[in-house]
């Protein structure tokens, strides 16, 4: 039973992380119908930029979260502008936007592995404070699943209150319904979506952090998997449903720990990917999605 | 104030506008009239920004509007009512009355423009924390002109105001039209219901195939013989 309850903890960890993950996908799934492959390269990126900052500029944790966040946000946002920006502006087929996003992922996984950027090696990942593990009813909680647990839940709550009080969240959620009239309220539509592609990002760059501390090996194909699997949490939870994402990711993260607890860990990934082809064959809108009307 | 000429505007191969040229003078309510596809959503998209143009001219108090982007646009006070309202279905009616002040910061502000609303459209201010999505028809297209009210729009563009309601509520909307015009703001209304549409118009264009056919004052218009046949179903 308690070898039970421990598993729980562990999903609830790895949940968080694809949570953060997952927010991006649906987020810029939700503001131009893309689903950006290139997202669990941000997130690598956030991981490498964590790395650095721990190792190489003596940042503290937080600090470094934070540099990792922003360096994610600008990195994306640039992304955004060369590379999808422009097809939008010429009204493309969606699946031209796809085939970028994978282009974008290769380009990331294969230019970073390069010598001079951070090196196909993989590197051990610093554990910037101690670690402590509190025996908790007879469970043994680490000080790296609380921070985990804590920073996602502050960074869900900063997002929820951006996108329902702020009038910024407002702009996006307009903008994620009907682009043509957002434009007619004058909204910077541009903006906006630039917006989200930053705020994506800062959330995939801190999982990258938070993935480094608790799984403490990095490399530049790390994203590979873990974006995968937040993707499939994104569809499961309902694509384009932010609280959908978030439960779906839970899901996904329980899923594979007690799978690789109870049943074997080579079935981990598949049982993610499993779950992705029966959530499209008996509910394709996933669980709180809607399903989406034809529009006129 | 506002000031087309000799626009032309191009779907692919297809010619949505050939040539079209108007005027909407300060405090007029200006109709443009005819079928479907003669073009006349073309042309409210096209002032709006949200099509550009592939030659003519399009000013606004001098300010040439192709070069800008529809939400400069929006900024000047050309505020454009799109046809079947476009509510944010998933917003509530405060949310979309809000998006419609969008560049509005102050709250007093905000405050004031929400009560003038309400005044000309009471309905909306006891369904503002409902979604959108669940208003009737005539609520949205309420919500729709109201959204564009909140903006204190100095040129009001209707996109068919009175499409799909009961005659109940076209004399309502249409009486609506007329009284935001009498405070000053100046109107260019697109409309399939040409009698009614001439009836609270200073002047009025009639729009065939992408051209301007006719044009003139509104009284006159109604008492032509050609318009008559075609547009108000007169034998």
């Amino acid at each position: 039973m308690e070898y039970f309850f421990q598993q729980l903890l562990n999903g609830f960890q790895l949940g968080s992380v694809y949570a953060l993950i997952s927010l991006g996908y649906t987020m810029i799934y939700g503001i131009i119908r893309l689903i950006n492959f290139a997202h669990g390269d941000i997130f690598m990126l956030g991981a490498y930029f964590g790395f650095y900052a721990i190792t190489r500029l003596k940042f503290n944790f937080f600090s470094a979260i934070i540099f990792s966040m922003v360096l994610c946000m600008i990195i994306n946002v640039i992304i955004e502008k060369i590379a999808y920006a422009p097809l939008r502006k010429k009204n493309v087929p969606r699946i031209n936007l796809l085939i970028t996003a994978i282009g974008v992922s290769f380009f990331l996984e294969n230019f970073t592995s390069l010598k001079i950027i951070f090196g196909p090696d993989y590197q051990p990942y610093p554990r910037p404070f101690k670690i402590i593990t509190f025996d908790f009813l007879g469970l043994t909680i680490s000080s790296i699943q609380i921070i985990v647990f804590l920073i996602t839940l502050v960074l869900l709550l900063i997002l929820d209150y951006l996108i329902k009080r702020t009038k910024i969240g407002l702009a996006m959620r307009a903008v994620s319904y009907d682009k043509d009239t957002a434009f007619l309220m004058g909204i910077n539509v541009d903006r906006i979506i630039s917006l989200t592609f930053a705020l994506g990002a800062a959330l995939a760059g801190a999982a990258g952090v938070l993935y480094g501390i608790c799984y403490p090996q990095i490399y530049p194909y790390m994203g590979v998997m873990p974006g995968l699997k937040a993707f499939v949490a994104a569809v499961l939870g309902g694509i384009g449903v932010i609280s959908g994402a978030v439960l779906g990711s839970y899901i996904i993260g329980m899923v594979e720990v007690f799978t690789a607890a109870f049943v074997s860990s080579t079935f981990r990934d598949a049982i993610a990917f499993a779950i992705l082809i029966i959530v499209l064959l008996t509910r394709p809108q996933g669980l709180f999605g809607k399903e989406e009307g034809i529009k006129l | 104030m506002l000031f087309i000429e000799n626009l032309f505007v191009n779907y692919g191969m297809i010619k949505a506008l050939q040539g079209v040229s108007l005027v909407v003078k300060e405090k007029e309510i200006v109709a443009l009239i005819g079928n479907n596809g003669a073009g006349k959503t073309t042309t409210l998209k096209t002032i709006s920004g949200l099509i550009k143009p592939t030659s003519g001219k399009i000013y606004f108090k001098d300010i040439d509007l192709i070069k800008l982007s529809p939400c400069q646009i929006t900024k000047l006070g050309i505020i454009h009512v799109p046809e079947g309202r476009k509510p944010f279905a998933n917003l509530s009616v405060y949310e979309n009355l809000r998006l419609g002040a969008y560049f509005v910061n102050k709250k007093s502000e905000i405050e004031e423009r929400l009560s003038f609303v309400f005044k000309i459209f009471p309905r909306l201010k006891e369904r503002l924390k409902q979604p959108a999505g669940t208003l009737s028809g005539g609520e949205l297209q309420m919500l729709a002109i109201g959204r564009g009210l909140m903006a204190k729009p100095n040129l009001l563009l209707l996109d068919e105001p009175s499409m799909g309601l009961s005659p109940i509520l076209v004399e309502e909307i249409f009486s609506v039209i007329k009284n935001i015009n009498e405070e000053g703001t100046a109107i260019l209304l697109i409309e399939q219901n040409a009698a009614k549409a001439l009836s609270v118009a200073h002047r009025a264009y009639v729009l065939e195939t992408g051209k301007i056919m006719l044009e003139g004052k509104a009284e006159e218009l109604i008492n032509n013989e050609n318009v008559k046949n075609i547009y108000l179903g007169v034998k």
